[in-house]
């Protein structure tokens, strides 16, 4: 007698760490010895595969389109910025946290705009929100610096121990470390039953409320939480950079992150990571080959990216690594196509 | 007393402009349900064909203005053809990213072809300068822009409501499955419609270089005008957009006249409450898909 196992037993099968995933984080711990003159690039990835998957969090779990998560990035890298500048808190993990924290209260302020009206108005209250940040920045220049940006902001040791060098190489770690033990609170959020009824909000928020489902309330604390990542994000922009400019709240920006997330496929948390790594490599690329005009080529990726499906792109990305893992393993492929883009 | 009213003058003209430029996307975005965050491109597109033209070549403004709109339409129907009628059935979010994509080429591409400083066009003698009536000033070049978009909002509302095409159009947006099983030609309508929306923001780009400014990040700059006249004017008549453009040029000009330092911090304030208070925009009807 076999009884078919019931939804929590794939759940929790999934949530299983694979072999793929602790290969990953390896790969990325030994980049830090492999490249030890690239730091700095380095850590600008790092960062914004924390950003993207903050925006991964809500887009590829809740299924919030927003084009305007840069205001939180921004709201984090002032807070870090303006902390460290006037000796507030001098402490950057604390700093961090509050930073954090500032952008989480702006999340969960904002959700409630967003929660309500569909994608279109979502789209419009997002940007309208970051566009309005931006604006009160540059009116507010005395306290942020205006277009110059905050200026002669210097980093205390971290923990009063690691102080910040040159290279970069602390805050490397300092980025590597903070992205990773946020990405095993995603992760854990994410497998819980809290993320599996996200999914299915995200899937049919009409089935999902009549199965009981608390909706708006679950999209509130996911904004909020994703509010919360994106603040840390830029933190750690500030105070690996020592910077904060106006154009932390950029469209742009937002609209950079959203092809991040594209390229690295949504759903699955790594997909902002891996987005990451590609995009900053193809922004390397395009930009020796035209240092201006980059912005076009990138345009033109977005371009095609969508033309071709975003889930057949990933489906002949992976095809390689299946095919090997097949072969090699004798079972069916580790690296799953998310499932919100095997359509 | 004269200041608020020329400050109205302008901030009515401003509004017309803002119409013409952005009825193109209520129909795509509004109707059509097609995130295009592009629009503004092939605005700029007009404005820089008009530009050249006008100054490189030594045609006359009002010459200019006509091939504004028809190279502007006949790059909206080719990309309209090529790419954006694949994507009608997408996600929002495959939307978004093509149209994204779109707005970073162009606004490289002309920063390539034509450098990224402001360009102006050169006008007519005729169109300089104000003139006082009752005191109050009216410019020549913003009464021109009034006439003409006032002669083609009327001339817009002739079409969707009394021509066999307004109607065609009414019925393939209301339900298009039932109206191609009526013999329309629904995607033949969407594209003409689509092409004619991006001829209309090509001619307002062109009369908006004097105003707005045109430059290489035109797209970006305006993009969120044009998506607040739509979603806050609504979808369901010619109308709601026209009184929201109104709306938002005299709350633009008039802010910027009387409180400068709190620069477009009012509108994007009125636009999200407003979104809030009535998603489906101020002059909507309830949405029904």
């Amino acid at each position: 007698m076999s009884t078919p196992p019931d939804v929590g037993f794939y759940a929790r099968q999934h949530a299983r760490w694979h072999v793929a995933e602790i290969v990953f984080w390896v790969a990325a711990l030994a980049c830090a010895f492999v490249f030890p003159s690239r730091y700095l690039i380095m850590t600008d990835i790092v960062r914004l595969g924390l950003f993207a998957m903050s925006l991964d969090l809500i887009l590829g779990y809740a299924g919030i389109v927003s084009l305007g998560h840069a205001a939180f990035f921004g709201v984090g890298a002032y807070c870090a910025g303006l902390l460290a500048l006037h000796g507030i808190i001098t402490e950057p993990v604390i700093a961090l946290i509050v930073a954090g924290l500032a952008a989480m209260v702006l999340g969960f302020v904002t959700s409630f705009l967003v929660i309500r009206g569909a994608d279109l108005t979502r789209l419009m209250v997002t940007l309208g929100i970051a566009l309005l940040l931006e604006a009160l920045a540059e009116r507010f220049s005395d306290i942020t610096g205006g277009t110059d940006g905050l200026q002669g902001i210097e980093m205390q040791p971290i923990l009063k121990l690691f102080a910040f060098d040159m290279f970069g190489k602390t805050g490397f770690f300092y980025s590597l470390i903070v992205t990773f033990l946020l990405f095993l609170l995603a992760r854990r959020i994410v497998h819980s039953p809290f993320g599996l009824s996200l999914r299915a909000i995200r899937n049919n928020p009409l089935r999902a409320s009549a199965i009981g489902i608390p909706v708006n309330r679950r999209l509130v604390a996911i904004y909020t939480v994703a509010a919360f990542y994106a603040g840390i994000a830029g933190a750690l922009f500030t105070q690996t950079t020592a910077l904060a400019s106006l154009d932390v709240f950029a469209f742009e920006r937002s609209a950079d992150l959203m092809l991040v997330l594209v390229i690295g496929g949504t759903g699955y948390l790594y997909g902002g990571l891996i987005g990451a790594v590609v995009f900053r490599m193809l922004q390397e690329v395009f930009s020796t080959i035209t240092p201006q005009y980059w912005q076009f080529w990138i345009g033109a990726v977005l371009v095609v990216i969508v033309l071709v499906g975003r889930g057949r792109l990933h489906r002949w990305v992976l095809f390689l690594p299946n095919l090997v893992i097949t072969r090699l393993a004798g079972r069916r492929a580790a690296v799953a196509i998310p499932e919100s883009e095997a359509s | 007393m004269t200041s608020i009213l020329t400050n109205l003058f302008d901030g009515v003209a401003y509004g017309m402009l803002l119409f013409v430029l952005a009825c193109g996307l209520a129909v795509t975005l509004g109707l059509m349900n097609f995130v295009n965050l592009a629009h503004g491109a092939f605005a700029m597109t007009g404005g820089y064909i008009c530009a050249v033209l006008v100054n490189k070549m030594g045609w006359p403004f009002f010459a200019g203005l006509p091939l504004a709109f028809i190279s502007a339409a006949v790059i909206g129907a080719v990309l309209e053809r090529l790419l954006y009628r694949h994507l009608y059935t997408r996600s929002h979010l495959d939307q978004v990213l093509f149209s994204v994509g779109l707005v970073f080429m162009s606004v490289a591409a002309v920063d390539y072809i034509m450098g990224s400083q402001r360009i102006f066009i050169n006008l007519p003698s005729a169109l300089e300068g104000q003139f006082d009536l009752f005191g109050v000033g009216i410019g020549r070049y913003r009464l021109m822009i009034i006439v003409i978009c006032g002669l083609l909002t009327g001339l817009l509302q002739l079409i969707l409501a009394r021509t066999r095409f307004g109607s065609r159009l009414r019925a393939a947006v209301d339900d298009p499955r039932a109206a191609s099983g009526l013999g329309i030609n629904v995607p033949q309508v969407f594209a003409f419609t689509f092409a004619f929306g991006c001829g209309l923001a090509g001619l307002g780009g062109a009369l908006s270089a004097e105003v707005l400014g045109l430059d290489p990040y035109f797209p970006l700059k305006f993009m969120i005008y044009f998506l607040i006249v739509v979603t806050v004017g609504g979808s369901s008549s010619i109308t709601g957009p026209f009184l929201a453009s109104l709306l938002l040029g005299i709350a633009d000009v008039a802010g910027k006249y009387y409180v400068p330092k709190m620069g477009p911090f009012v509108i994007y304030t009125v636009m999200i409450v407003i979104l809030i208070w009535r998603p489906n925009g101020l002059f909507g009807r309830a949405a029904t898909r």
